[in-house]
């Protein structure tokens, strides 16, 4: 066994640590609870649990499968996104052939890309050429109404739901001096520091939370997000023996990536009031949808990327 | 041999119902009704081929056994392969449509209820390519009401269809496909055909989710 498994493996322990605490303190406040007065706050928190369960798992099989198991995952993730992004977004019977080849061929190729560790490419690969060629498509079938509001929002669903989110398998690529076949860690290190940082900062906001950052818009607080980051930046310091950042570099990539998550939830939140919906779609039980649960991690993670690349990669 | 089609009739309602759910996600949503068994008549706006497949996806085993669509004959009996999905896997009741056919539609429609089957109709008659949320109704939907009272009849709101699987496309577009269930209606004494099917339309229409239909 690697070294490399090895910490896969106390990882994902240390994650069902977390869960069988998280699961007994809600057991224990159920049984406290009168059976006969229902507690929706509870029972979302319990469904929440659950869905954590199944998330943990998966990521954890996907680790010890490598970087085939993550790229398989995060391209199944991509998919369920970006099959909610599309359902909100303006479209025509004229886009039909560009969605189509948004779905069917960008996506999977995108994650070819990633897979052969071509860095010039999946790098461009949407911003440039999906942005340029999918509107051609659109266009050929000559309905002009809402023209660009159809291929700019299409535009926008690939870059957030496939672009984005193929960047975090994409960091097991980055050649890493004396770190060889662990850059796959990085994967968990930054899904690990922005849920976390989300998790305390909601916790923190509930209870310190004054001024809001965007009101009448998302509840977060400056005081919750503070205080979220911070404990980001603790998380990842604490876990730096998986990166090659160091204890202080580990803390600022964990900040860093966690506070731009955090303000993408905002721009979620945008979105979803623009298009009068509460969550995405109904996918994971107690979260809403994919995009509910990888919003503050898409944002996340092209800074991420970028930021290893250039303080640490050769 | 009716062994071995039953079995590969199951075996496609596994694998459409797999499709089904695995392209579009599709979802219920039960707004006006439990999912529990009785019988019903689901009548459902009608905007794509795949309308009745998605309903029938999404009713839990226990109801999918007893529902049974009504469609036309002319198109479920067109091939090989159209004829075993239609009458043996979906149990589809097959109304004829030719104006030169005396079928009595309505005589098998009553002749499946009395059975004790629920059924799922499409009470506009034909796809609805227009830009108006529904056409106007058929008197089938009347009739069914009237001849069995106790029926509850079901408004259900197939969302999103006519952009997955738009009339001329021939690849489906993944995206989520949502079926809400509204509260049942029933002709009320002495209410009126007209009367009746326009409330039916309503009950039906206000379904409609704001976004994403």
């Amino acid at each position: 066994m690697t070294e490399t498994t090895t910490d896969i493996i106390w990882l994902t322990l240390g994650a069902f640590i977390i869960l069988i605490g998280l699961t007994f303190l809600g057991e224990v406040l159920r049984a406290r609870q009168d059976p006969d007065t229902p507690n929706p706050v509870l029972e979302t928190y319990m469904t929440r649990v659950q869905s954590w369960w199944g998330m943990v798992a998966l990521i954890g099989v996907a680790m010890l499968l490598g970087k085939v198991g993550v790229i398989i995952l995060f391209a199944f993730a991509s998919f369920a996104a970006l099959r909610e992004f599309l359902t909100l977004t303006t479209k025509a019977q004229a886009d039909h052939m560009s969605l189509a080849l948004a779905f069917f061929i960008v996506l999977p190729l995108q994650y070819v890309f990633v897979a052969l560790n071509w860095g010039g490419l999946y790098t461009i690969f949407i911003p440039v050429y999906a942005f340029l060629l999918l509107p051609i498509v659109s266009a050929l079938r000559g309905n002009t109404n809402k023209y660009l509001i159809r291929v700019a929002e299409t535009q926008w669903g690939l870059m957030i739901t496939v672009f984005s989110v193929s960047l975090v398998p994409a960091l097991i690529n980055l050649d890493i001096a004396g770190y060889d076949d662990r850059s796959i860690l990085l994967v968990t290190f930054l899904v690990m520091v922005v849920q976390l940082g989300d998790l305390l900062e909601y916790f923190f906001g509930r209870r310190l939370g004054r001024r809001k950052i965007a009101p009448g818009l998302s509840p977060k607080t400056w005081e919750g997000v503070a205080c979220g980051v911070g404990s980001a930046m603790l998380i990842g310091a604490l876990i730096s023996w998986i990166t090659p950042f160091g204890v202080l570099g580990a803390a600022a990539m964990a900040g860093a990536a966690s506070a731009v998550g955090m303000f993408g939830n905002i721009v979620f939140a945008a979105i979803k009031r623009d298009r009068g919906v509460k969550d995405w779609s109904h996918l994971i039980p107690g979260q809403g949808g994919f995009v509910d649960q990888l919003d503050s991690v898409i944002f996340a993670a092209p800074i991420f990327y970028h930021l290893t690349k250039f303080f640490w990669a050769s | 041999m009716t062994l071995l089609r039953s079995f590969a009739a199951r075996i496609t309602g596994h694998c459409i119902r797999l499709f089904a759910r695995a392209i579009t996600a599709v979802r219920a949503d039960w707004q006006g009704i439990a999912p529990i068994p009785r019988q019903r008549v689901y009548y459902s706006n009608h905007t794509s081929n795949a309308d009745m497949p998605m309903i029938w996806s999404v009713l839990p085993a226990a109801l999918r056994r007893d529902v049974r669509p009504v469609a036309a004959a002319d198109y479920w009996l067109k091939t090989k392969l159209r004829a075993f999905i239609g009458p043996e896997v979906f149990n589809c009741v097959l109304i004829d449509r030719r104006p030169e056919v005396n079928d009595k539609p309505m005589d098998k429609i009553l002749a499946a209820l009395d059975d004790g089957s629920s059924l799922i109709i499409f009470p506009e008659g034909n796809r609805n390519m227009g830009a108006d949320d529904l056409l106007p109704f058929k008197a089938g939907l009347y009739n069914m009401g009237l001849a069995r009272p106790d029926v509850d009849l079901v408004p259900t709101w197939v969302a999103n269809l006519n952009t997955i699987m738009p009339k001329g496309e021939i690849i489906p577009l993944p995206l989520i496909c949502t079926v809400t269930f509204g509260a049942p209606i029933h002709v009320q004494p002495g209410e009126t055909k007209d009367k009746f099917l326009s409330r039916a339309a309503k009950a039906l229409s206000d379904l409609k989710p704001e976004l994403g239909a």
